[in-house]
C-alpha cells in the first residue's frame, strides 16, 4: 500500500524579500501513510504548507504529484489535484449548519442556482459514516453549537469529501481536549487506512508518534532529516528540532527509509 | 418511518427521534441555548393587538388591518433589502434617499415636464433600475475599494438629499396622475380575483411542502415529521383563506400592494435560503475569511447585496409615492430609512452579520406599523409613537445581543 508516493517536493525554496523562509526543502509523502511535520516555530512548516496549497507560490523547485510534474499556481490547481488543507482555525461558518459548511463554495446546484438540499444532506452523512464521525447528533446541527472536536471533524470531513487525495492538517489537535483530540487522532488514523496521504503538522510529539508513520523535521526553513515512527524515539526527534543534524544533502532524505545518518559537523548549524 | 438506521447515517440523529414530543424539545432546547427566531416578535404582536383591541374596539376590524397592510408595505419592502445588507454584517443608511430618488424619478416620468413621458409601468421598472445602479454604485466602493460601507451610504445618503431637491426643484410637488403608479398601492382586488391569489398561493405553497418531502424520501434523509407537515400546511391554508374571505367580506378587498409585498417575501426567501448566491451570503456574513478560502467571490457578493438593497429601496419609494398620490421635496426624508433599518432588526437580523431571514422585515414592519396606527387610533401624538419605537428597539438589539452571547456559551 505504502509505496507510491503522492507528493514529491524537491529543491524548493521560497523568499519572502529578503527573509529566506525555505530553503531547498525536500518533502514526500506517500498514499496510505501519515507524515508529520514538526520544527520549530518559523521553521517553514505553514510556508512549505501554503506552497503545496498554492497560496505562495514556490521559487524554486519541483513538484511531482502521483508521478507526474506539476506547477500549483493556485488554490484551484491544488483543489484540482486533489489537494485539501484543514487549516488551524478551520475556516468554518459558525452561522451555517454541517452540510452548509461541508459544501461551503461547492453547493450542489441546478442550472438556475437552486440548491439541491437533499443530495448534500445524503452525501455529508455518507461522509461522515465512512469516516465512522458518531459524534455529531444531526448534521442540521449548527457549527456553533459543536465542540472543538466535533468542528475538527466537520473541517476534515470536508475536506475528504472531495475525492482528495492528500489531506493535510495544521494543528489539528493544538485547541483540543483529551478525549477531543483522541476523536481527532482516530479520524487520521482513519484517513490513511482508506489510501490518503495525510500529512499532519503539529507541536505535539507525543499526537505525532500515536498517528504518524514517518517524521519530516524541519530546521531555519530546510528539511533536515526523516524518521520512521518505528525506529526512531521522541528524543532523536526533540534534538533534531532544536539542535538539527548534520545530513544534509539535497536529496537524500526521501530515498532513505532508515535513520538519517548524523554527521556531526554541521549539528546546531 | 424513518427509524430505520439505513436512511440517516448518522444514528444519533435517528435515536434523537421525530417524533411530535421530539421536534418539541429540540425547538425548546435551541430557545433556551439562544435560538429565539421569531418567538419574541409573535408574543410582542399578540400583545400588541390585545393591549390596543381592549383600548379602541377597531384596531383589530378588517378596514383598519387593510389600512395597516398599506402603512407597513413601503417600509417592508425596503427593510427586506436592508436584511441582505444587514447578513453580511454592513449598513445601507442611504435606502431613505434613495426611496426618494425612486419616487421622483416615477413622478417626473409619469408628467413628461422636464423629461420625455413613458407609461406607468415603464415609468416604475426605470426607477427600480436607477436605485439598483445607486446601489451597486456604493456596493462597489464597499467591496473593491473596501471604505466601509457606514461611510459610503452616509455619503449617498447626503448627495441624494440634495439631488432630490435639484430634481423637484421650485414646482416643490408633482401630483402623481398616472392609473398604474397609483393603483400600486390604492387598487383592491375584486373579491373573485382575491379567491384566484388565494387559490394559486395554496396550490404553490402545497406543491413546495410535498415535493420537499418527497425529494428528502427519495434521497433517503430524514423527513419532517408528516404529522407536523401536514398541520402546518393545514394552518397555511387555513390563515390564506380567512384572511382574504375577511378582507372581501367585511373590507374593500385585498389590497395588490400586500401581493406585492408577500410575492417579494416568498422570492427573496427562496433567493436568501434556497440558492447558491443566498447560501453564500450567509457564509460572508458568517465568516468573510472562511468564504473566501472556500472560492466564494466575496467581493462580487457584497456588490450584488448593495444593488439588492437599492433596488428594494426603489421599491419601496414607488410604493410611498402610489401611497401619498404625490411626490414632494419630503421624499424619502422622515422616518423611512429608520423605520426600515429597525424593522429588520426588531424582526430579528442581527447587525452583527450571519443571522436573520427575509421574513424578519416584514414582523418588523409590523410591529412598528401596528404600534403607530394603534397608537394614532388612541389619539396619541407622533412624539408618544417616537418613544414606544425606540424602547422596542433598544429591548429588540438587546434581546439579539443576549441571544448571542448564549448561543456561543452553548458551544460545548
Amino acid at each position: 500500500m505504502a509505496d507510491m508516493p503522492t507528493l514529491v517536493m524537491k529543491g524548493i525554496s521560497k523568499s519572502f524579500g529578503s527573509v529566506q523562509a525555505l530553503t531547498e526543502v525536500d518533502f514526500e509523502v506517500r498514499s496510505g501513510e501519515v507524515m508529520a511535520l514538526v520544527g520549530d516555530n518559523g521553521a517553514g512548516k505553514s510556508t512549505l504548507i501554503k506552497c503545496v496549497a498554492g497560496i505562495h507560490p514556490y521559487d524554486e523547485g519541483e513538484v511531482f504529484f502521483e508521478g507526474e510534474k506539476v506547477s500549483i499556481n493556485g488554490p484551484k490547481d491544488a483543489a484540482r489535484l486533489g489537494i485539501e488543507v484543514v487549516y488551524q482555525d478551520l475556516a468554518l461558518c459558525d452561522n451555517l449548519d454541517v452540510v452548509q459548511n461541508m459544501y461551503l463554495g461547492r453547493e450542489a446546484h441546478d442550472v438556475i442556482g437552486r440548491l439541491r438540499e437533499p443530495e448534500m444532506e445524503a452525501k455529508t452523512a455518507e461522509t461522515m459514516k465512512g469516516l465512522a464521525v458518531t459524534t455529531i447528533r444531526s448534521t442540521r446541527q449548527k457549527v456553533a453549537s459543536l465542540s472543538g472536536g466535533q468542528r475538527q471533524s466537520v473541517a476534515v470531513a470536508r475536506a475528504v469529501m472531495w475525492n482528495s487525495r492528500l489531506v493535510i492538517l495544521d494543528e489539528p489537535t493544538a485547541a483540543l481536549g483529551v478525549a477531543q483530540t483522541r476523536q481527532v487522532l482516530e479520524l487520521v488514523k482513519r484517513l490513511s487506512q482508506q489510501g490518503l496521504a495525510v500529512v499532519i503538522i503539529s507541536h505535539n510529539l507525543h499526537d505525532v508518534f500515536e498517528v504518524a508513520n514517518r517524521i519530516t523535521v524541519l530546521r531555519l526553513g530546510r528539511s533536515i532529516a526523516v524518521y520512521e515512527r518505528d525506529t526512531t524515539t521522541q528524543q532523536e526527534v526533540v534534538h533534531a528540532i532544536t539542535a538539527g543534524v548534520a545530513t544534509k544533502v539535497a536529496g537524500i532524505s526521501q530515498t532513505t527509509d532508515d535513520d538519517p545518518v548524523v554527521a556531526p559537523g554541521e549539528a546546531g548549524a | 418511518m424513518t427509524a430505520d438506521a439505513s436512511t440517516g447515517a448518522v444514528p444519533e440523529a435517528v435515536a434523537d427521534g421525530n417524533g411530535i414530543p421530539a421536534h418539541f424539545r429540540r425547538w425548546w432546547e435551541s430557545v433556551r441555548a439562544g435560538d429565539v427566531g421569531s418567538l419574541p416578535i409573535i408574543v410582542g404582536l399578540l400583545l400588541i393587538a390585545v393591549f390596543f383591541q381592549t383600548k379602541n374596539e377597531n384596531f383589530l376590524t378588517a378596514g383598519n388591518m387593510s389600512n395597516l397592510i398599506v402603512q407597513l408595505a413601503g417600509t417592508t419592502v425596503i427593510a427586506m433589502g436592508v436584511v441582505f445588507v444587514l447578513l453580511l454584517g454592513e449598513i445601507d443608511l442611504s435606502i431613505g434617499f434613495v426611496s426618494g430618488i425612486a419616487g421622483v424619478v416615477v413622478a417626473e416620468l409619469q408628467v413628461g415636464g422636464n423629461w420625455t413621458e413613458i407609461p406607468g409601468w415603464a415609468a416604475i421598472i426605470v426607477a427600480v433600475l436607477v436605485c439598483a445602479g445607486i446601489g451597486l454604485t456604493e456596493g462597489s466602493f464597499v467591496a473593491f475599494v473596501g471604505v466601509p460601507s457606514f461611510i459610503v451610504t452616509l455619503a449617498f445618503l447626503l448627495a441624494l438629499q440634495g439631488v432630490i431637491q435639484k430634481l423637484i426643484g421650485v414646482t416643490g410637488v408633482i401630483v402623481i396622475q398616472d392609473k398604474t403608479i397609483f393603483n400600486v398601492a390604492n387598487y383592491f382586488l375584486s373579491d373573485f380575483w382575491g379567491w384566484v391569489v388565494a387559490a394559486i398561493g395554496i396550490a404553490l405553497y402545497a406543491f413546495s411542502t410535498l415535493s420537499g418531502v418527497v425529494s428528502r424520501r427519495r434521497h433517503g434523509i430524514q423527513s419532517d415529521n408528516l404529522v407536523l407537515v401536514a398541520l402546518r400546511l393545514a394552518a397555511v391554508i387555513a390563515t390564506i383563506v380567512f384572511v382574504v374571505w375577511w378582507l372581501n367580506d367585511k373590507a374593500r378587498g385585498f389590497p395588490v400592494v400586500g401581493l406585492i409585498v408577500i410575492v417579494l417575501l416568498v422570492f427573496l426567501t427562496w433567493v436568501a435560503k434556497r440558492t447558491t448566491f443566498g447560501r453564500h451570503v450567509y457564509a460572508v456574513g458568517g465568516n468573510a475569511e472562511a468564504a473566501r478560502r472556500a472560492g466564494i467571490n466575496v467581493r462580487i457578493i457584497r456588490w450584488w447585496v448593495f444593488g439588492i438593497s437599492g433596488a428594494m429601496a426603489g421599491l419601496g419609494g414607488v410604493i410611498f409615492a402610489s401611497r401619498l398620490s404625490s411626490v414632494d421635496l419630503n421624499a424619502g426624508s422622515g422616518t423611512i430609512l429608520l423605520d426600515a433599518i429597525a424593522a429588520a432588526v426588531i424582526g430579528g437580523t442581527s447587525l452583527f452579520g450571519g443571522r436573520g431571514e427575509v421574513k424578519s422585515a416584514l414582523l418588523g414592519a409590523l410591529i412598528i406599523a401596528s404600534i403607530a396606527n394603534g397608537m394614532s387610533l388612541l389619539g396619541y401624538s407622533s412624539a408618544t409613537q417616537f418613544i414606544v419605537t425606540g424602547i422596542i428597539l433598544l429591548a429588540a438589539v438587546t434581546l439579539d445581543t443576549i441571544s448571542r452571547r448564549r448561543l456561543a456559551a452553548s458551544g460545548r
